[in-house]
């Protein structure tokens, strides 16, 4: 069952901006320029019920307008959105009963009063029966390990536990759906690890679905099989994370720390004839060797070993975040994406 | 309907949190009916009435004025602008609620918390140091409470259309600046609406401000006999109904509209 279905979606922003020169300004005031800004550029994609998607793109890719598209907070400029089988602007009132949102960025708590009382508007805001209630929220509380600060204003709280409380908030009436836009923005790695826990907990116990925005690729390691990846406002990719590591990660990276100073130059001439790319690494005679296959690596090690002193040698995977990092950098269309890869 | 008594409750709970604001108030407004009390007896020198309002009358006007105004006064358009500017209607909107109607209620929610812990107490005391009129039957006092409900309801009309206003204006103070004065001016609160060239009577008889100083107001000081009694009312019923339709115009092309700031 597919429970967030959506096409050709589009969102356009008028952006207006200042002529220069107090002479500008006064023709500002009669006349103002403005230009259209296409945020999410006819995307289209399907969720089923039961899936944890990473939904993951630079700063200003679109994300988060995405995700106020499907909440129903933003209307699309055109497209088609079918979330939980409702138009979510459409029936808002009755769509946002059955998702969650965590904002990470933004607080869904009032912030003068008990976390306790926040709880309490929002179980009647929802509707939901005290039975449940005690059910569902004790198992959360407990989890989450909230139970202390529930007394406490959420103006004193730090930002780890107010993120835990965000999250209970948002848990209140059991969604089917739930959407996180950066929820461990700014967390430590406790806070962060207790949050994944958590949430696959949840996805496993209820099938809920979740939608995830966020910078941190740990997060999308720890917890989604799909990303979909976003930028300037088109889909790049839309499958699998080991599907992307596979294809496009296979490679090892060799760092070469030597005793004194390296040509590039040099290292090329060493290893004529291999697919290695070299970078500069971050500290002085530093080097990185990017190698595509596998069987090389003792033969380029040796060589280089033979022709200069070298003080430490390391082997690494190439990282989730690096291979995206590499997409980001030289590519935006999924064509384009094979030849990048190709080429490390 | 539970959740918006909640939100009453919530909003109660609120305006403890802020005790110093509530003091702070209760001092500003002793010394502004004072000052109109003192200004008042200065004006009226030797006079029986002026305008059909006896000195007492007067001061019972400038009394209860101020202490009607504690009830319907919120700042729930400064609220809903800054909610607009800070992108935090965001979150208002993933809840399954009218924003709109739970702005009201949180607006209800202070007026009834300032009735009762504000209004009430003070009327008290400013009945021990100035000469009162207070009314003795109780049918005043039902009309006075009618009245003043419509006037919170008036009010608060005015507010959300000011507030949802920030949709559409970058900045909006300067128009919820401007619409604080007009309400204090043109609502009677500072002078009653009769005291006003009659020209300006006129053009105000279609305006909606006199519905939430001046009809309750005069009621309360029986400046105002059965059938204008009836006829205020009737005023204020009008505009109450009136005002939603530009709210619920206005809201609706704000949904459209809408752009949340800061991502």
């Amino acid at each position: 069952m597919n429970v967030i279905e959506v096409e050709n979606l589009r969102k356009e922003f008028k952006s207006y901006s200042s002529r220069s020169g107090l002479k500008g300004a006064f023709r500002d005031l009669f006349t103002r320029n403005y230009k259209i800004n296409r945020a999410v550029n006819d995307i289209s994609f399907t969720v089923k019920q039961g899936e944890m998607v990473g939904y993951i793109g630079e700063n200003g890719a679109g994300k988060s307008t995405t995700i106020k598209m499907l909440t129903g907070i933003l209307t699309p400029t055109s497209g088609k959105v079918l979330v939980n089988n409702m138009n979510p602007h459409k029936e808002r009132e009755k769509f946002v009963r059955t998702i969650g949102v965590v904002f990470g960025q933004r607080s869904q708590l009032w912030w003068d009063i008990a976390v306790q009382e926040s709880f309490r508007l929002l179980k009647k805001v929802y509707k939901v029966s005290d039975q449940d209630y005690n059910e569902h929220m004790d198992h959360v509380i407990k989890t989450l390990d909230i139970g202390p600060l529930l007394d406490k204003p959420v103006r004193k709280l730090s930002l780890g536990q107010r993120m835990r409380c965000e999250l209970t908030a948002a848990l209140i009436h059991n969604p089917p759906l739930l959407f996180l836009d950066e929820p461990t923005i700014g967390l430590d790695v406790l806070v962060k690890l207790k949050i994944r826990e958590f949430l696959k907990e949840i996805n496993a116990k209820y099938k809920t679905t979740i939608l995830l925005t966020t910078h941190d690729i740990a997060d999308i390691e720890a917890l989604c099989e799909r990303v979909i990846m976003l930028d300037e406002g088109k889909i790049i990719y839309d499958g699998s994370l080991d599907h992307l590591r596979g294809n496009w990660g296979k490679g090892k990276q060799i760092e070469f720390q030597f005793a004194s100073s390296v040509d590039e130059s040099l290292l090329l001439q060493l290893t004529n004839g291999f697919h290695v790319q070299w970078m500069k690494g971050d500290k002085s005679n530093v080097w990185i060797a990017q190698i595509a296959n596998h069987e090389e690596m003792p033969e380029i090690i040796s060589r280089v070993m033979k022709a200069q002193t070298i003080v430490d040698l390391s082997i690494k995977e190439i990282s989730t975040e690096e291979i995206i990092r590499n997409i980001y950098e030289k590519g935006d269309a999924n064509s384009n994406l094979e030849k990048v890869i190709m080429n490390v | 309907m539970s959740k918006y008594l909640e939100m009453i409750r919530i909003r109660f709970l609120m305006m403890l949190a802020y005790r110093t604001n509530y003091y702070s108030g209760i001092l500003i407004y002793s010394i502004n009916i004072g000052a109109y009390y003192f200004l008042w007896t200065a004006i009226y020198g030797g006079k029986e009435s002026i305008q059909g309002l006896d000195a007492a009358q007067m001061v019972t006007y400038v009394a209860i004025s101020w202490m009607a105004r504690a009830f319907y006064f919120n700042n729930i358009d400064r609220e809903i602008a800054m909610e607009i500017r800070e992108g935090k209607v965001a979150v208002e909107l993933i809840r399954p609620y009218n924003y709109l109607g739970m702005k009201t209620m949180q607006a209800f929610g202070e007026g009834v918390f300032r009735l009762f812990f504000f209004s009430m107490p003070g009327m008290v005391i400013v009945s021990f140091i100035f000469p009162l009129e207070l009314p003795l039957d109780w049918q005043a006092w039902c009309f006075f409470a009618i009245s003043i409900f419509f006037s919170f309801v008036i009010n608060t009309e005015i507010n959300l259309l000011t507030g949802i206003s920030a949709f559409f204006l970058f900045n909006n103070d300067g128009l919820m600046r401007a619409k604080r004065v007009i309400i204090d001016l043109f609502s009677g609160l500072l002078l009653p609406i009769s005291f006003y060239p009659v020209w300006a009577q006129e053009i105000m008889e279609y305006l909606p401000f006199q519905a939430i100083s001046y009809i309750p107001s005069m009621i309360f000081t029986k400046g105002f006999q059965e059938a204008e009694i009836t006829d205020a009312i009737l005023f204020q019923l009008f505009w109450s109904i009136l005002l939603i339709i530009p709210i619920c115009a206005m809201w609706a092309v704000a949904k459209r509209k809408m752009i949340i700031q800061g991502g």
